[in-house]
């Protein structure tokens, strides 16, 4: 800490606090004056009407990312939430990331149904307003694209926390619980998978183990309080908790109980991690542990030694986050950051701790443990199992250095 | 008093088998759900429209055949703006070549080096090809097209007839690639 800088913040302190006083002299001397202006000083317009639909304020600007420089087909279209600029667990549905693979369809719930056949005593066929006659469920859960982090696999150093991580989101998400469904139709002994299938142009396509299926998934119809917004799948998507955001299917129009896999494209040659040794991976569901400071974070700027708040989010798709911890030595040393409660399983955690930097080179980072034991690895550990041809499920660690003059820059380097 | 209640009896008999029958027929026709009786049977046509997904071994398939010599002309038509003229131009995913690099630093993923079933080909051609007119091709056209994408990647001959029968039968290089998910992959530590 520099001592002059705290001299010069009370200098300026006193010099506000007179000017404080001089003006209020001046509003009394001005009431006093018969004919004046008015008692309650300068005249005031009147605030805007009531309106149907909320927008935010014209000074707020957090937006999505959406990759400028290069115009990318539909089937990569993908945008980013700006995670620092989210507090608490929730992401606005307007700032949930991205990804689809033939643009977003546009569906009327009037006229939407879901089928469920296959392996099953009774296929049905259900409306919109049918699935919400059910017995319905509201859960807060993370959603995210395997693809998320992919940047720090190798990383460049370049980017900042919302292009490298901002393919996550949470959101409070309503439906009916997709067990509900599949007790009405009768799932045969035989049926061990699901086909879960949109109704987007390309009719993107999922195969599911029936146990996830009974589990906790959810055919969701609702997300933060209104319906799903129709990049999120309007008017019917599914929730997979914990589960990566592919396999979520959007705009849900069939699913189809089956005794094996579909081994559909996206199953086989897409969403699929590649290993050295020149196999892959199929089925990896599960997003991992992961956790990531997203204040400050890249492209921020500290003003001077002093007193700031480290936050950002951790979360697992295999149960609830146990504990988050913080080095600020590049991973000397950790200690235990706070957890916004309550923590809730498969959603994002919002931590916090409270820091006093001294003004040197710093290298923060957070690792995220889950209440399997499981805590988050550096990417060198992940490489060292998987090799560099992988990029998906990478839930490794972000570090970000500061800086002596307080810029903060991505801390990842391959 | 008897006569009141031989006419209840002349009444309620009938009132009685046509409850029968609308407790046994109703949900026969309608098929609602047993707990919470919504929903209904999709009919015949309304489930051949929908079920499009082919299954690795063929299930699924529809009647109609092709050859690479048949497919080389939708393919220069429909496919190779974006995937070029031989499947190894791009702009689009590469779809021939790069057999014997998926372990090494530059592995190519193509149909021929990474697709593990013939049918993934063909299910995802009809669903979803080509990219901007998904749904437009005939089966015909799509068992054609992925008899050239076979042939250009050696799997086929020219002139091998690719239908129902014989498509779930091709070998793909790559079958046997895929591994289960053993994560997790990094050590386990429980806490005490």
């Amino acid at each position: 800490m520099k001592p002059d800088q705290f001299d010069d913040r009370s200098r300026s302190r006193r010099w506000f606090l007179r000017l404080g006083a001089a003006w209020s002299a001046a509003l009394v001397a001005c009431r006093r004056q018969p004919g004046g202006k008015s008692a309650a000083g300068e005249p005031r317009a009147l605030g805007a009407p009531i309106r149907e639909y909320g927008s935010r304020s014209k000074f707020e600007s957090a937006k999505r990312f959406v990759q400028q420089e290069r115009q990318a087909p539909l089937e990569e279209a993908a945008s980013q939430t700006p995670l620092h600029e989210t507090c608490g667990i929730i992401t606005p549905s307007s700032l949930h990331f991205e990804r689809h693979h033939s643009g977003v369809p546009d569906l009327d719930p009037a006229t939407h149904t879901l089928t469920i056949h296959g392996l099953v005593e009774r296929p049905l066929v259900f409306t919109v307003d049918e699935l919400k006659r059910l017995p319905s469920a509201s859960r807060i859960y993370f959603l995210e694209c395997s693809g998320n982090s992919r940047s720090e696999w190798r990383s460049s150093g370049t980017t900042d926390v919302q292009r490298a991580h901002g393919l996550t989101s949470c959101s409070e998400w309503t439906g009916v619980r997709l067990s509900t469904l599949l007790h009405e139709c009768g799932v045969k002994p035989e049926g061990s998978w699901i086909l879960a299938e949109g109704a987007d142009p390309g009719r993107h396509d999922r195969s599911i183990p029936i146990a996830k299926a009974m589990d906790d998934a959810m055919v969701a119809y609702g997300q933060n309080g209104e319906a799903l917004r129709p990049e999120q799948g309007y008017p019917l998507r599914l929730i997979l908790p914990g589960w990566e955001g592919n396999a979520n299917v959007k705009w849900l129009r069939r699913i189809e109980v089956l005794d094996q896999p579909a081994m559909s494209r996206e199953e086989t040659s897409k969403y699929t991690d590649l290993m050295s040794d020149g196999t892959a991976r199929q089925f990896t569901f599960y997003m991992e542990a992961k956790s990531v400071i997203t204040r400050p974070s890249a492209g921020d700027k500290l003003h001077g030694p002093g007193v700031y708040e480290l936050t950002g989010l951790a979360w697992s798709g295999r149960g609830a986050i146990e504990r988050v911890e913080i080095t600020t030595d590049g991973g000397r040393t950790w200690q235990a950051a706070e957890l916004q409660t309550p923590v809730l399983p498969k959603a994002h955690t919002r931590f916090r701790w409270s820091w006093k930097w001294d003004g040197r080179d710093a290298i923060i980072a957070s690792r995220a443990t889950d209440d399997t034991g499981y805590t988050q690895p550096n990417v060198a550990d992940l490489i060292a199992v998987r090799g560099l041809q992988s990029g998906y499920h990478n839930n490794g660690i972000q570090f970000w250095n500061i800086a002596s003059d307080g810029t903060v820059t991505n801390g990842n380097r391959a | 008093m008897g006569t009141g209640r031989s006419l209840r009896w002349r009444i309620s008999i009938p009132a009685v088998i046509v409850m029968c029958a609308a407790v046994l027929s109703v949900p026969r026709l309608r098929a609602q759900s047993p707990s919470f009786g919504v929903g209904r049977a999709p009919t015949a046509d309304e489930l051949k429209a929908i079920d499009i997904e082919v299954l690795p071994d063929g299930r699924g398939l529809p009647p109609g055949s092709g050859t690479a010599r048949t497919g080389k002309d939708v393919y220069t038509s429909r496919c190779a703006t974006c995937h070029g003229p031989t499947g190894k131009e791009g702009p689009q995913d590469v779809l021939v070549g790069g057999k014997g690099t998926l372990n090494t630093s530059k592995p190519l993923k193509t149909v021929g080096s990474y697709w593990p079933y013939a049918a993934t080909l063909w299910d995802y051609i009809r669903r979803a090809m080509p990219f901007d007119h998904p749904g437009t091709m005939s089966s015909d056209d799509v068992y054609s097209t992925t008899a050239y994408l076979l042939f250009l990647n050696g799997i086929v001959g020219e002139d091998d007839v690719l239908d129902r029968t014989t498509l779930p039968r091709v070998q793909m290089p790559n079958r046997n690639g895929f591994v289960e998910d053993p994560r997790p992959d990094v050590p386990v530590k429980r806490r005490e």
